[in-house]
């Protein structure tokens, strides 16, 4: 065993302190040591993305990076999503759209479309196909998740135009 | 599957880094992006006793034109060439390249100098080097040199760069007018490694070749630069025949064997078939089309 | 803004799933979720060599390092009469090799240790010294009469064979074919492919020292049967086992069997008194547990020469592995693959099949299909399209003129099997009117004059799903029946618990609208439990699409037992003879003044407070339903494809499905299930292969080389329907979880062979991959 080292990782806007050993992954960081099993672990290779975790907004893969590499970084995971109590439009999608069947998949490819509706708030099928091709799921063959993406992006910016309104007819 | 132990250590300079390489030695492994060395950790392939990581030195992810170069910096990551404008429209074999590395997800995190440092033999960069005839810088504590793309790799996972080394910076010659590029690849599905990919770099003068980049993926021990089919171009205007001529030299460059993905025949036909619409779309692009 | 009324959940409404509100949490509770005080966890050392004998296994440099509790061989477990188990094929299957090794992969040794890191470093410094043996890789050489022997320690055992299995009627065949006009033949192998739900398998063994209960926290389809199997093989007392088969992230057939790595857990368990968690990584997954398929089918079809199917003659060689482990009715040495009749009026059929030993890996599970249908739905369309080739047949007109007519059903089938319902030209007729079929063959034809490759698959599949009748049905003996217990509490919400476990597929939602259809309480207002063995009513489990069939069908009874119980009660309420009480949509009145009426839930109240005299309190009931018939899901499958002539790339530019699995519950998830299905048929057709090399190395070993669709790939569906209810199911439903999987692959296969039939090219075997299609194209110098 290799000595371990102190990492301090804000997930969840919660900072984490742990003393790790270097090879631990992030993935195990989150599901065992912080026990944020919404997080799973579907292959070995980097292919499958149910592993998927946003560092600094970005979607990683989490068994694809070292726990320590998180050290003084900022890591969502599905729990995260529903902040107080009130679904994410993804999630609402999801659920709305019936994207999402075994569930296994489904935090991975919540987060993904995260970060794709924040680079595009307004995508194309295929963009959103191109988006979720590191994400694999078994249950759905996709047709539905791309529904649920479109039908999040649309709720997004139906809910951003709201504020914008609001504030034109105030002033 | 899980990684063996390791030490890990992430320098904040380049020259702290370069320091823990040079006492390290062949014990250490540098970690960029990670996307192909954690993976080989975790299946035991790879068993380095230290680790050092660079992604905390500051001004390492760049990509700029200076000094009649475009330089890459050991960070840049494959996602920032994905939606660079600058590669869009002036260096496209490497702006083809870049959506069809690996995932998104992966693309997120690895990064462009780490692939060539990585060196597989099915991978994409380097070929899209050798292509673009690039220039790559090996730092060590004690020395800074450079080396052609077409003399860095030396086999299957297996470069001119030292274990005290870091590759510091990509250089590829800065696009002239009328230069077209393109990079085909065909692969199983997303993610899968290339079954076959060619790497096409065309620099236009008066209607004729002027100069002609060809590299191939996964078809030999190590990303190959096709000589012979850049070497027939060059001064050629580009009509049916030539173009036939050149794909039929870059099949020849090829030296694919078989397995899963097909058989030498069909491989080096692929090389033949995309080196043929990669100097089309190539023609085209340094036309000012497509 | 208008407010929807929200559904209540009758059939036929596509209310949202109750499951998902904890997966899209990320709530969900999966077996690696669990972490119990003072849990252990296990990691397994296996085999590199595919065929080897063990000469000796050292494990103390395992157990020095720290962290390590235990290193459990073979050896060890053969002390306790575990080394070896039953498999649900009637067949051994060792559970820690201690003679030799059988396929590469296979389960030497255990280590557990109290990280899994520690588990992994220590199990890889198992040293076990091999004697490398020839390896066998296909059932042809198996039978080979000098092949190397894999089941030496079979008594009896002289060769690989394992099985000989016939069906149908050899001389009444043998008479179709000398009167046929002509006959056409097809040699194709259904290769080896894998389930690989995105979850492994694995466990979480907590076995109580001090009270001998065994919890078992199990990825399982079927949990209650494992319960009995665990109890005989380890010769626990039943009572004191609970498997709980928590949220399982899908399971495809992969979760059906037992596997060693479950029961080595539960018995270091058992040894060291603490919980012990083994959860596969996905390389063992893929080289270990339960692969489907590889099955090698030669079929001859006789045919009139206006093109009518005279007679079947089919031939079958299966690769079973290393130990004859398939999970399959007893009586059944093939599956139900003798249903390769498929969806044609075909009087005359014959089936041989013979299944062989070979050093791979064992298993031989219905991957998303009803036991090796799929295999023989492929056979029949395939062959099919041969016959139409051969006749110079459109491949729908072909189908059509030798489909079983609406009017004959029930039909008999020449192979044994009573078809229920079926309307397959109406279901042929949707589908080729939603892809423009004629148009298509109009581009074709052009397309074709210019030289470009272009091609319409069809290929309409007939399933036999939801098994019992238990007579015939049965797994490892137990009959194939299912159950489901009601309870209405005293506010009239229930629970419903269910011998089926979901694995994705939405029960929770599904079986408490069948409530909702048959007593009137909103969906929402039942729970729906599964996958404890000690609170829910024992059942075969969830596999085959049997669910909606058997478990679905008890549903409805137990809800129709208590609603005539209900019916009683009402008319005391309403002060009328039980005979006048009417009930519709949660309403129990008095024939011909409904005004006056008794909600089930006032009703549900008075069976705790205002009972008629002499009756039995509560409204809560169980049935276990032994269906008298399978059911036949149907459908057409039309594929369109483009192929590039310099790399053989197929690209699939449409795809129609049209599927009939009777009346539809919950449309919503019904369309969610065949997407899945055709998404992995898709992977089948043209990726998702496990091979061997010569020694037996498993090429398909991870995700980098086992391939599987992403979303860029994956074709755009087509959806469409036809409802032709099942005469026998209480509710007319038939079950869909598979149709898309077992129908798909022989489109996407006939597309592909559509489009270079003119070439001469009449087969291509799965996976069609591009370098395939690209030597068939070379070969008749036709390739770019």
């Amino acid at each position: 065993m290799s000595v371990s080292q102190p990492i301090t990782v804000t997930v969840n806007g919660d900072r984490k302190t742990a003393e790790v050993e270097p090879r631990l992954l992030l993935v195990h960081f989150l599901r065992e040591t912080l026990r944020l099993t919404g997080t799973h672990i579907g292959c070995d290779t980097t292919h499958c993305g149910a592993c998927t975790v946003l560092v600094e907004g970005v979607p990683v893969k989490s068994c694809t990076m070292l726990a320590v590499q998180a050290d003084g970084q900022q890591v969502t995971t599905v729990e995260a999503l529903a902040a107080g109590g009130t679904l994410h439009p993804i999630q609402a999608a999801f659920k709305q759209e019936h994207g999402l069947q075994c569930g296994f998949c489904t935090p991975g490819m919540m987060l993904t479309s995260i970060a794709l509706l924040q680079e595009k708030p307004d995508p194309t099928d295929e963009d959103i196909r191109w988006a979720l091709s590191g994400n694999i799921c078994r249950c759905t063959g996709y047709m539905n998740i791309v529904k649920a993406v479109r039908s999040a992006a649309a709720q997004m910016k139906a809910a951003a135009a709201v504020p914008a309104a609001t504030a034109a007819a105030r002033s | 599957m899980l990684p063996a132990p390791f030490e890990y250590h992430a320098p904040n300079t380049m020259d702290e880094a370069l320091g823990l390489l040079d006492e390290l030695g062949e014990d250490a492994k540098v970690l960029a992006g990670g996307q192909s060395l954690i993976p080989l950790l975790k299946l035991r392939f790879a068993s380095p006793a230290h680790l050092v990581d660079i992604n905390k030195i500051k001004d390492l992810d760049f990509l700029e034109e200076r000094d009649g170069m475009l330089r890459v910096g050991p960070l840049f990551r494959h996602k920032s060439a994905e939606r660079s404008s600058l590669l869009a429209s002036r260096y496209q074999v490497m702006a083809d390249a870049a959506p069809q590395i690996a995932d998104p997800i992966i693309r997120n995190r690895g990064t462009i100098a780490g692939s060539v440092a990585h060196a597989d033999p099915s991978g994409d960069w380097g070929t899209v080097l050798l292509a673009l005839d690039a220039d790559l810088v090996l730092r060590s504590r004690s020395a800074t040199r450079t080396v052609k793309a077409r003399e860095f790799f030396s086999g299957p996972f297996s470069t001119a760069l030292q274990p005290t080394e870091i590759l510091s910076e990509i250089r590829i010659p800065a696009a002239r007018p009328q230069t077209g590029g393109a990079y085909l690849k065909l692969e199983r599905k997303v993610g899968d490694f290339a079954t076959v990919a060619v790497a096409v770099h065309l620099q236009m003068e008066d209607g004729k070749v002027g100069s002609a980049g060809i590299g191939l993926t996964a078809v030999g021990p190590q990303n190959i630069k096709a000589g012979q089919a850049e070497a027939a171009l060059r001064g050629a205007s580009l009509d049916d025949t030539t173009i036939k001529e050149a794909a039929a030299l870059a099949a020849e460059a090829a030296e694919p064997t078989a397995d899963q993905r097909g058989s030498v025949e069909y491989k080096r036909n692929v090389v033949r078939v995309f080196t043929e619409r990669g100097l089309k779309r190539a023609y085209e692009r340094a036309r000012g089309g497509g | 803004m208008a407010v929807e009324t929200p559904l209540k959940g009758n059939i036929g409404d596509s209310i949202r799933r109750k499951e998902d509100d904890r997966f899209i949490r990320g709530r969900g509770n999966y077996v690696d979720d669990i972490a119990l005080p003072g849990m252990l966890h296990m990691a397994i050392h296996r085999s590199p060599f595919a065929h080897a004998r063990i000469k000796s296994i050292k494990t103390e440099a395992a157990q020095a390092v720290p962290g390590v509790v235990a290193v459990v061989t073979g050896a060890l477990l053969a002390q306790h009469k575990l080394a070896w188990m039953p498999t649900l094929s009637g067949d051994t299957q060792a559970v820690l090799a201690t003679d030799k090794v059988r396929f590469q992969g296979q389960e030497v040794a255990c280590v557990v240790a109290t990280d899994p890191y520690v588990a992994r470093d220590a199990a890889a410094l198992v040293e076990v010294d091999y004697e490398v043996l020839p390896a066998v890789v296909t059932p042809q050489q198996a039978l080979e009469p000098d092949a190397p022997l894999i089941r030496d320690e079979k008594d009896g055992q002289t060769n690989n064979h394992i099985y000989h299995w016939e069906a149908g009627d050899k001389a009444k065949t043998d008479e179709a074919f000398a009167k046929a006009d002509r006959v056409v033949s097809l040699d194709t192998f259904y290769p080896r492919c894998h389930p690989s739900p995105l979850e492994t398998c694995g466990i979480v063994a907590d076995v109580n020292s001090a009270t001998g209960h065994a919890t078992l926290y199990m990825t399982s389809q079927a949990p209650h049967a494992h319960r009995t199997l665990f109890a005989i093989v380890a010769g626990l007392p039943e009572q004191n086992i609970r498997i709980i088969s928590p949220d399982i992230g899908g399971g495809f057939g992969n979760k059906v069997p037992i596997y060693p790595g479950y029961v080595v857990a539960t018995a270091a368990s058992l040894l060291i008194g603490k919980p012990v968690k083994w959860v596969e990584d996905r390389s063992e997954n893929l080289i270990s547990t339960g692969f489907a398929r590889d099955f090698h089918m030669s079929g001859e079809m006789a045919l009139s020469n206006d093109g009518r199917i005279l007679g079947l003659r089919v031939k079958l060689l299966s690769d079973n592995g290393a130990f004859y482990a398939d999970a399959q009715p007893t009586k059944f040495r093939a599956g139900l693959f003798h249903i390769v009749t498929g969806s044609y009026d075909v009087a005359a059929a014959h089936v041989e099949a013979d299944g062989a030993y070979t050093n791979k890996a064992p298993g031989g599970v219905a991957y998303r299909c009803s036991f090796r249908v799929t295999e023989a739905s492929y056979l029949i369309e395939r062959l099919v399209e041969s016959a139409a080739l051969e006749m110079k047949m459109d491949p729908a007109d072909i189908r059509l003129k030798n489909f079983i007519k609406p009017e004959q059903f029930p039909y008999m089938s020449a192979t044994g099997f009573e078809y229920d319902s079926g309307d397959y030209p109406r279901a042929m007729q949707v589908a080729l009117d939603k892809l423009g079929y004629q148009s298509l063959r109009q581009e074709q034809a052009e397309k074709r004059k210019k030289g470009e490759l272009m091609g319409i698959g069809v290929a309409s599949f007939t399933e036999v799903v939801g098994a019992g009748p238990g007579k015939h049905y049965d797994i490892a003996g137990l009959r194939m029946f299912d159950s489901a217990e009601l309870r209405v509490h005293p506010t009239g919400k229930a629970i419903l618990k269910l011998g089926v476990k979901s694995q994705g597929q939405g029960h929770e939602t599904t079986f408490a609208q069948i409530v909702t259809e048959e007593l009137g309480i909103p969906a929402a207002d039942v729970e729906v439990q599964e996958g404890d063995t000690d609170n829910t009513p024992y059942g075969l489990g969830t596999y085959a699409s049997r669910s909606t069939p058997v478990g679905g069908a008890a549903t409805a009874m137990v809800s129709r037992k208590l609603r005539d119980k209900a019916k009683r009660i009402a008319a005391h309420l309403l002060e009328a003879s039980d005979a006048d009480i009417e009930f519709d949509q949660g309403k129990f009145f008095v024939r011909g003044s409904p005004a006056k009426s008794k909600t089930i839930q006032d009703v549900a109240f008075a069976a705790y407070t205002n009972l008629p005299d002499g009756m039995e309190a509560g409204l809560e009931g169980v049935t276990y339903y032994d269906p008298p018939n399978m059911t036949f899901p149907f459908g057409t499958y039309l594929v369109v494809v483009d192929i590039d002539r310099g790399t053989g790339q197929v690209k699939v530019r449409r795809m129609v499905a049209v599927d009939d699995c009777g009346v539809r519950i919950n449309p919503m998830i019904v369309e969610g299930q065949i997407h899945g299905g055709l998404t992995e048929g898709f992977g089948i057709a043209f990726m998702q292969l496990i091979t061997f090399d010569e020694e037996g190395n498993c090429l398909g070993s991870n995700f980098t080389d086992y391939l599987l669709p992403t979303s860029w790939e994956t074709p755009r569906f087509e959806m469409g329907e036809t409802v032709t209810p099942s005469p026998h199911h209480p509710i007319g439903a038939k079950g869909v979880g598979e149709s898309a999987t077992v129908g798909s692959p022989a489109a996407f296969v006939n597309a592909v062979i559509d489009a270079v039939a003119h070439l001469g090219i009449t087969n291509i075997d799965m996976p069609v991959t591009s370098d395939k299609v690209w030597a068939a194209l070379h070969e008749k110098g036709a390739a770019e």
